[in-house]
């Protein structure tokens, strides 16, 4: 008689071998360079492919079945939304700013990221690294569709979020990320591991989906705080596939090091200046505020990065060398970056504003050292040229980086009093920058940097040719409805309005 | 020392995962902020299988943690018994 021995199940080590590595296979057409042409040029030496192994060791069916069920959470709770009138519970209409902000420039960043991490997941030799790739690639899809569906809701009832597109394209504050993940795409594809994977995903998404999340919630937005925290459970298992990436380079060869380490130092600040939008969003377009942008800084960059880099240290990596000058921008970024969208919102598919006296007092607060003594008079000043009927609205255009392409609103890291100003000269034309690091990241690629689509020298050139009316319709901005101050615009009025029924009978 | 966390969607699926966290690594700090739940501990932090299921009362697949899973913070280790964060410093 036949024994039945019950069929062991398999353990995860087994089962992500498997599925992941005895998936892969030899090539004998065509050599090995052949197929995966692009991982010698840039000096990365690998030894031993199957070192690499994501340490949540997810496979392929696993991965289908837990995406599965984040999706009915979130498609369940954005019908509740819809069905409810969601859009009528957030604090303040002034909150639908940040939600603009996110669609026009940080939905389309998602969407270049899974773009990119289909390339890498090809390639990209090792199997175990492909596989990882192949499901970031997908999640990054995902949350540019789920970002597009949850604030499509917003679309149907609030200005500014109809042209989301054509503002990644051509909108000036949405060139920003998007040369930055063009750059990313432009790049090899383990500079695009540093780039996307460790820099943003390990070291700064935390700042942007954590805090200004939770925020969300706080601000009753169940829409956002759904697509956020759905995003953001993928992005653990992305962080630590960018972690595992530069273990990874950094244990198969030494000279490994100084490549690495050049990355990181460009990509951390590439980041950081990417992250100045959303340090302005958790300080000015939050009614209801959760922590400041330098709380959150001191959380996630200071403690969780200083520990990142103390970690690193027995490979011999130094934390990133525009590090300190992070920490001295700090205390006053948001307040330059958003005391800049004010006077040219003229020029900015999402309302602004002049801070209330009660949320003054917050970043008073919150800033000791520097909002009282630099940005408070300036809001002040602001003020009394609104009151007096001339609003202030700075009608020139932007000096741009040429790196980062934000207009140079910075200061200088030791004096807050003068703005920071480095310019280069290559092949007899002079090129601007904000600050040392965005002048150094050209200075070691100028070819790269001169291509450079920078939308206010656009601004000049056919079919706009200086006409500002012209290049509102060519970005897509409808004047009067989009831009301007919050004060006095139709999506205040309509909030307003549109409360008022919800509580009422009349 | 440096600190490693993990923050999960403040819920009832994370409620007793939660307190399975904190029985399994007493030097555990809990941060309840809105919407969410950030466990911090120094050094690193062991999240047992076993615990959670004697907390929730069925048997529990570690991986369904990605689920409620927000953030993380360390070196990730995982089987099929533990899941481990930690740093090397």
């Amino acid at each position: 008689m036949d024994m039945q021995v019950a069929k062991k199940k398999l353990s995860l080590k087994e089962k992500y071998k498997l599925l992941t590595r005895d998936l892969g296979w030899d090539t004998t057409y065509h050599t090995k360079d052949e197929v995966f042409p692009y991982v010698q040029y840039e000096g990365i030496k690998i030894h031993d492919w199957d070192k690499w192994e994501d340490p949540f060791r997810l496979t392929m069916d696993s991965y289908w079945k837990y995406q599965a069920e984040k999706e009915r959470k979130f498609y369940a709770i954005i019908d509740a939304h819809a069905q409810n009138n969601g859009h009528l519970n957030i604090t303040d209409a002034r909150y639908l700013s940040a939600l603009k902000i996110f669609l026009q420039a940080i939905s389309p960043g998602e969407y270049a990221a899974g773009k990119g991490f289909a390339r890498m997941g090809r390639e990209f030799p090792g199997v175990g690294t492909q596989v990882a790739c192949q499901m970031q690639s997908i999640d990054e899809i995902r949350h540019a569709q789920t970002q597009i569906h949850a604030l499509s809701n917003y679309n149907k009832f609030y200005n500014g979020f109809h042209a989301f597109a054509d503002a990644r394209d051509r909108m000036w504050y949405c060139t920003l990320p998007r040369s930055f993940f063009d750059d990313a795409l432009s790049a090899g594809p383990f500079e695009f591991m540093i780039a996307i994977g460790f820099s943003f995903e390990y070291v700064l998404t935390n700042l942007l989906f954590v805090p200004f999340m939770s925020g969300a919630a706080y601000n009753g937005d169940m829409a956002t705080v759904t697509f956020g925290f759905s995003a953001q459970s993928d992005e653990a298992r992305h962080m630590t596939l960018g972690l595992e990436c530069i273990k990874f380079m950094l244990e198969q060869d030494p000279a490994n090091l100084p490549i690495v380490q050049g990355w990181i130092d460009k990509w951390f600040w590439r980041g950081f200046r990417l992250l100045g939008v959303v340090g302005t969003m958790m300080d000015y377009m939050l009614p209801k505020r959760v922590m400041s942008w330098r709380e959150a800084w001191n959380i996630y960059g200071v403690e969780n990065g200083g520990a990142l880099f103390r970690d690193l240290a027995r490979y011999g990596i130094r934390p990133p060398k525009g590090w300190d000058d992070a920490e001295k921008g700090i205390d006053h970024m948001s307040h330059q970056f958003m005391l800049a969208l004010y006077q040219y919102n003229f020029g900015t598919a999402f309302h602004s504003w002049i801070p209330s006296e009660d949320e003054m007092e917050w970043l008073s607060k919150k800033y000791p050292d520097t909002f009282d003594k630099y940005y408070r008079p300036r809001w002040a000043h602001l003020s009394k040229l609104k009151a007096a009927g001339t609003p202030f609205a700075n009608m020139g255009l932007a000096k741009l980086c040429q790196t980062c392409q934000i207009p140079t609103v910075f200061t200088e890291p030791d004096d807050p009093t003068s703005l920071c100003q480095r310019e280069t000269e290559y092949k007899g034309e002079k090129y601007h920058f904000c600050s040392d690091g965005c002048q150094h990241i050209f200075e070691n690629e100028p070819e790269k940097y001169i291509q450079a689509w920078l939308p206010m020298q656009q601004l000049f050139q056919a079919p706009i040719n200086g006409d500002l009316g012209a290049w509102m319709s060519w970005v897509s901005l409808i004047p009067g409805k989009d831009n301007g101050d919050f004060d006095g615009s139709e999506d205040e009025r309509n909030f307003a309005a549109w409360r008022q029924q919800a509580t009422s009978n009349q | 020392m440096s600190t490693v966390f993990i923050a999960l969607q403040a819920n009832e699926d994370t409620r007793p995962i939660i307190d399975a966290i904190v029985q399994d690594n007493p030097a555990a700090i809990v941060n309840r902020e809105p919407a969410m739940v950030k466990i911090d501990v120094p050094g690193s932090m062991t999240i047992k299988r076993e615990t959670i299921e004697e907390h929730i009362g069925r048997a529990y697949d570690l991986q369904e943690l990605q689920i409620n899973l927000i953030t993380l913070s360390g070196n990730v280790d995982e089987d099929e018994d533990s899941f481990t964060l930690r740093w090397n410093s």
